[in-house]
């Protein structure tokens, strides 16, 4: 709880004021299973940039090019979709 | 003598003409006894082309207070009204009319929760709410319920506020019954509740801005402090429209008012309509010498603790009436609240609680002057022998 705000510093009512601010909250520290990618079987079909319900697929020239660990929050959604089943959900190590 | 020009109005009249002269951007409300005739006024107005307001008819409260929340959130001026069984349907809403901040102004023309079934007075309705963080007004008769909601209008906006307002009178008695209304000029009414402007409005779209997003465990408690805070900043923000009120009006209102006070011995506690009886009953007891008085909290949140204990330290013996049961087994709401106020104060009169008038049930001046038979033997004998009483139920 260190870096969050008193009750003074916050606008009422629980607005947000700062548009797209969700970007800066961390869903990633949800994460117990973490997606890895097989690199030589990913056919960049891109089925998993469009099921990822947390837009956490990188996409670079048109490529699947990693996960954004940040807001990954590991629910396995992508690995499930993969049509030759390159992703492979690991325990997180704590 | 000067001649006042008053208009026979009854309290939901009364409302209706304020609305009138308020003309807010939004009302969105749903007629209900016996708040319908604010309603049905109101619309009349509006069908007149007499206001600008956006009315809104819904399909039942909860929809009603959905809409004025949206609408404020948008950056309108909101109102609406309603009663008992409409205010418990609009429940969930009220607090999130409250915990959003958003300076709503709702008459509510008091009346029995049901069940059993009952269309007529008592507090059971917003004293249900008294925890919702919204700011309670109890008013005396339709003159007042006439002003209060323009002034609710300025403290709900109070830039160290911000928070919903009640405006509360007694169903039937008040709000149907016809009183000689002074009634102010449009032209001030609009200067005194001047521009409506809050910030962040959803409809500025070049300031994109969420309302109502979740709130966890991390700020949500932030938020409830917040609205905490606010309530105690309108202990001291209140004045300061009152102040305006009186130099724009003429007219002098405080958190409470009192009634032959000062040098009492005895004295009863109540609020809206009962205080006029008890104030009858106060001048004939004090022409056969009986040292009697009356306090009258107008505002019951937030709660002017610190002006009820001066008001009251002088008296020895005092009757808190309710027109609500908490269902506590320890008495009405405003009973528990002056008990708890005077604790910290060290000032302890002898003090007992009369539930009263349910569901309706007439109070008359009989019924005030038993009350005021039972404080003289309490302040005879030093002894409250039943500090919860049930005036004028059936034993
Ligand atoms: S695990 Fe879920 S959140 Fe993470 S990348 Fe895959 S689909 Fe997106
Ligand atoms: S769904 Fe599988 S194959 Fe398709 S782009 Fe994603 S990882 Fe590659």
């Amino acid at each position: 709880m260190e870096n969050k705000k008193s009750w003074k510093e916050i606008p009422i009512g629980g607005k947000i004021i700062e548009a797209g601010n969700a970007a800066k909250y961390n869903t990633g520290s949800w994460r117990t299973f973490r997606p890895e990618k097989n690199d030589k079987k990913c056919i960049n079909c891109l089925f998993c940039w469009i099921y990822c319900p947390d837009s956490s697929i990188k996409v670079e020239d048109d490529k699947m090019a990693g996960f954004d660990y940040e807001h990954c929050k590991g629910c396995g959604i992508c690995a499930s979709i993969c049509p030759v089943k390159c992703i492979d959900m690991k325990k997180e190590i704590q | 003598m000067t001649k006042k020009n008053l208009i026979p109005f009854t309290g939901d009249q009364a409302v209706a003409y304020a609305m009138k002269q308020i003309d807010p951007d939004v009302v969105a409300a749903y007629p209900i006894t016996p708040q319908t005739e604010i309603v049905m006024n109101f619309s009349n107005y509006v069908a007149n082309g007499q206001v600008s307001t956006e009315m809104i008819p819904v399909e039942s409260e909860h929809s009603a207070m959905s809409a004025c929340v949206g609408a404020a959130a948008a950056g309108a001026r909101t109102m609406t009204a309603t009663s008992a069984n409409g205010l418990a349907l609009m429940w969930e809403i009220v607090y999130i009319a409250a915990s959003t901040r958003l300076p709503i102004v709702m008459p509510v023309v008091n009346r029995a929760l049901s069940g059993p079934i009952n269309i007529h007075c008592d507090h059971s309705d917003t004293m249900g709410c008294r925890d919702s963080g919204w700011i309670h007004i109890y008013c005396e008769n339709a003159q007042e319920v006439y002003e209060n909601t323009i002034l609710a209008i300025r403290i709900a906006e109070h830039k160290k506020i911000l928070l919903p307002v009640m405006v509360c009178q007694d169903g039937f008695i008040t709000s149907h019954a016809v009183e000689g209304l002074e009634l102010f000029d449009d032209k001030k009414v609009k200067d005194f509740i001047g521009e409506y402007k809050i910030e962040n409005p959803l409809l500025d779209v070049d300031h994109p801005v969420t309302y109502g997003p979740l709130d966890l465990q991390d700020y949500y408690f932030e938020h409830k402090r917040q609205q905490g805070e606010a309530m105690k900043a309108a202990l001291t923000a209140i004045p300061e429209v009152l102040k305006k009120f009186e130099k724009t009006f003429g007219r002098k209102y405080d958190f409470i008012e009192t009634y032959k006070l000062d040098d009492a011995e005895i004295a009863i506690v109540a609020m809206s309509s009962t205080a006029g009886t008890v104030k009858f009953v106060v001048d004939e007891l004090r022409q056969k010498g009986v040292k009697a008085g009356l306090l009258r909290p107008r505002i019951f949140r937030p709660f002017p603790k610190e002006k009820l204990i001066t008001a009251l330290k002088n008296v020895k013996a005092v009757a808190v009436l309710d027109r609500s049961e908490s269902f506590s087994a320890e008495g009405g709401p405003l009973y528990t609240d002056i008990k708890a106020a005077l604790y910290d104060s060290g000032i302890r009169p002898l003090i007992s609680n009369y539930i009263y008038g349910l569901g309706g049930r007439d109070i008359f001046p009989a019924d005030i002057n038993k009350v005021y038979v039972d404080l003289q033997d309490i302040l005879k004998t030093g002894k409250v022998k039943t500090p919860l009483n049930y005036l004028g139920s059936r034993e």
